[in-house]
């Protein structure tokens, strides 16, 4: 069990590839694959139903093809959105949510580098002032990437006054994209989902927030809709930033978050390295998830 | 994702057309079956699980206890909620403690899943215990974990055994070693070693768990797991119980909105009992687990004790009495009627306690209109009014009112409706107050959500017996005691006969309706 798998359908899926026709085990196995791998009853139901469809007008029996369908109708549904991060304006302010242990401060590290190796001049704010030692960790993977941190100049400051000024230093020293890292709250926390408001107004004074990004968990399971849903009423998400694809997730919760929310999945983190992260393409991501 | 409402609802919506039938027919089971399938898929239960389980479901459905039943729908749903319970564990566990101290608990589990704020919590509960554990800081890996653990040894005064600074540098293994080497020096009873989050698949770092593992020889392995976790939950708790063979498993962040399925996978699949629920960020919100709970959840049952413990805990014991004789004796003013208010807004989110009802997942659509502001108004109309003119509303003439609006911001209609719900309110509660059953239906029955002293006391009570009521309240005993010999479920004596949900009994239960939603919202400052 603990060799180390991809991430992939692959092996779930491979059973049905490999049998000789289409027939009532193929479909059983489609959907516990499709379940397995977190879409979710209904997701995996209407997916279903289309490559029933389509192998009934194509009058196909080769499951190959229904491992084409799988491909193509996953990516279609992935690509529907526009991947793209927007990061034009100067300085470009990037807020990163998330409920607790998803990892936004990992992912802030690996994203910070990525924006460094196009060369873009960084500057971290640390506005987790709640959880213990959140700063320094954040310090250190700003260190890693080579990037600024901006530190609360106390402890337990008020979160909204360390984003204002992160933005405010970006401003005066031309810094080109600020990111700014959040305390970990669950969606269903109404006090602390309002001061993700606040500090969403309070950066707003200085600069335009140019993207909200949610993290997600691959490991989480359909509550990432639920999680999804409150996080957009009061942070005002843009993008999805998947994260611990390099486990046994399968993470499929996303196509139902991104239908259901309209919003994209702009990157995913694939590993606890610097370097683990990457844009989300859809093609890719499809291509990996069915095999 | 509840919002394909609650199992019961769909279940009673799939029994609707049976109603005339005596009995049911295997299609109609598989029907039901299909249902609880998607239920529990929704609530992140993996498939093999639920594969299992709707099959077990299956057979004790076509069997006669449900063919008895009055209700079938009832009948199915109580073997589901009977089975669930028996899957997660039934009976509490608590933590094993060695007979030569220091107990050794070694905490292992994916990054992110809570461990070291558990350690935290752990450390202080046992703390209250009058045990002196030790914090070892072996998560070497994540930046600033170490740091982390010190903070958090620190909140619960707990002394931390890091003496390798983390951050990728340091041996785990030597310093878990270490660590309860220096525990067995300095007197410390119990052990608590913080690992680092690893992945399933990452068969490096689980040798590195199974070298911990063997080289201190813990009493308890806990494997910690995020209550919001999917169907990944199997693989990585299967590889974790071949990697470090956990004896028992915590459940963190269940204070979302998750239904915490997971928990149901990994009790099935390794047989391991879950041992506490994390709760919350503070390193209090801890508490032992609870699987009757878990399984209302799972079904999105409701949580009836959840429900009363919060509103025990908000509601102060004294000022309840107190309320309860101004009810009596016709005294409840308008400052009372805010206080109440403020205690039930302490108890947290209205909407969250509301859910919590049995049946309030079929009323997502309600409760996503309830505006919880419509408190905030209200207090800041009775805000608005002399202390007289709170303790006797009748002193309200329009001038008076016209001059409260404008201190609350509101109009006059406003204070007008405040004004007439509010002496509806005390009407009700009057009649609470004096042993008769509030007109409002569908909310008499529930201790707790009411809320107002005598339905506390009762729910105490309640669950210590089994046969007949004994409500300290005689016209509410004789209610109840007449219910139970009608064969009639009451609240409270089903959920503690049964040990289920409430409203599982035999016939259909007061379930509140949107009508008693709606009726509630109007007593608390709804429109």
């Amino acid at each position: 069990m603990a060799e180390r798998a991809s991430w992939s359908l692959g092996s779930a899926l491979r059973g049905i590839f490999g049998a000789k026709t289409i027939d009532d085990d193929t479909w059983d196995d489609l959907e516990a694959a499709l379940i397995t791998a977190d879409f979710g009853p209904a997701v995996t139901e209407e997916i279903v139903e289309q490559i029933k469809a389509q192998v009934e007008r194509y009058r196909t029996t080769d499951p190959r093809d229904v491992q084409r369908m799988l491909r193509e109708v996953v990516e279609e549904r992935l690509a529907k959105y526009d991947p793209t991060l927007r990061l034009t304006e100067r300085p470009a302010v990037v807020l990163v949510v998330g409920v607790n242990g998803v990892g936004k401060t990992t992912t802030i590290g690996k994203f910070a580098r990525f924006l460094r190796s196009y060369d873009r001049s960084v500057v971290v704010g640390a506005a987790d002032t709640f959880r213990a030692a959140a700063v320094d960790q954040l310090a250190t993977w700003a260190e890693r990437a080579g990037v600024g941190i901006v530190r609360p100049e106390r402890e337990g400051q008020d979160p909204a006054s360390v984003a204002f000024q992160t933005v405010e230093q970006a401003k005066r020293d031309g810094t080109e994209i600020v990111v700014i890292d959040t305390a970990g709250r669950l969606h269903t926390k109404g006090g602390l989902m309002d001061e993700l408001g606040k500090i969403r107004r309070v950066v707003e004074k200085q600069a335009p927030i140019s993207e909200v990004l949610l993290v997600l968990d691959a490991t989480t399971g359909q509550n990432g809709l639920a999680q999804a849903e409150a996080f957009i009423e009061h942070g005002g998400v843009t993008g999805l930033v998947l994260t611990k694809l390099d486990g046994s997730a399968k993470g499929g919760f996303v196509l139902a978050v991104q239908e259901k929310t309209g919003l994209p999945i702009k990157l995913i983190g694939q590993g606890e390295g610097i370097a683990d992260l990457t844009g989300f393409t859809p093609h890719v991501f499809a291509q990996k998830l069915v095999g | 994702m509840a919002t394909f409402g609650t199992l019961s609802d769909r279940l009673a919506e799939t029994f609707k057309h049976l109603r005339t039938k005596g009995k049911l027919s295997a299609s109609d089971v598989d029907g039901t079956v299909r249902e609880i399938r998607r239920a529990l898929l929704d609530a992140d239960v993996s498939l093999d699980v639920v594969k299992q389980f709707t099959a077990r479901v299956r057979e004790r459905a076509l069997g006669d206890e449900v063919n008895k039943a009055l209700n079938p729908a009832q009948q199915v749903v109580q073997i589901v909620n009977e089975e669930l319970v028996g899957i997660l564990g039934g009976q509490q566990r608590r933590l094993q403690f060695a007979k030569n101290p220091p107990t050794v608990i070694m905490l292992a589990g994916l990054q992110g899943a809570g461990k070291t704020t558990l350690a935290g919590k752990l450390a202080k509960h046992l703390v209250k215990e009058g045990h002196t554990p030790l914090l070892v800081a072996s998560d070497l890996q994540r930046p600033n974990a170490v740091n982390q653990l010190q903070v958090v040894g620190g909140q619960a005064g707990v002394p931390v055994y890091a003496p390798e600074p983390g951050n990728g540098v340091g041996d785990p293994v030597k310093v878990a070693k270490d660590g309860v080497a220096q525990a067995a020096r300095a007197q410390h009873d119990v052990v608590i070693i913080d690992t680092a989050g690893r992945l399933g698949v990452d068969a490096e770092l689980m040798k590195q768990a199974s070298n911990i593992r063997k080289a201190t020889n813990p009493d308890e392995v806990l494997f910690v797991i995020d209550a919001m976790i999917g169907q990944d939950a199997v693989a990585t708790a299967k590889a974790f119980q071949e990697g470090v063979d956990f004896t028992g498993v915590v459940l963190s962040k269940l204070d979302g909105d998750a239904r915490g399925g997971a928990a149901l996978s990994v009790a099935s699949v390794t047989g391991r009992p879950i041992i506490f629920a994390s709760t919350g960020e503070g390193l209090d919100d801890f508490e032992p687990f609870h699987p009757d709970r878990m399984a209302s959840r799972i079904l999105d049952l409701g949580d009836i004790l959840t429900l009363i413990e919060q509103a025990q805990q908000a509601f102060d014991e004294e000022e309840a009495m107190k309320v309860a004789e101004k009810l009596a004796s016709e005294q409840f003013t308008l400052e009372d009627f805010l206080k109440q208010m403020q205690q039930l807004r302490g108890a947290g989110s209205i909407k969250k306690m509301l859910g919590m009802l049995p049946g309030a997942g079929g009323m997502k659509q309600q409760l996503e209109n309830f505006d919880e502001r419509e408190i905030v108004r209200t207090e800041a109309i009775i805000q608005s009014m002399t202390p007289a003119e709170r303790k006797n509303t009748k002193l309200l003439n329009g001038s008076r009112r016209l001059r409260i609006a404008k201190g609350a911001g509101m109009t006059v209609t406003d204070v007008n409706q405040l004004v007439q719900r509010f002496e509806q309110a005390a009407k009700m509660m009057k009649t609470v107050a004096r042993g008769g059953v509030p007109q409002i239906p569908g909310m008499g029955p529930i201790p707790g959500a009411g809320g107002y002293g005598g339905g506390k006391r009762q729910s105490a009570k309640n669950k210590k017996k089994s046969g007949g009521s004994r409500s300290g309240n005689p016209a509410k005993r004789a209610a109840e005691n007449q219910a139970i010999a009608e064969g009639r479920p009451v609240a409270g004596t089903a959920e503690e006969s049964k040990g289920a949900g409430f409203g599982l009994g035999g016939a259909p239960a007061p379930t509140p309706s949107a009508d008693d939603l709606a009726n509630f919202q109007k007593l608390l400052g709804g429109r």
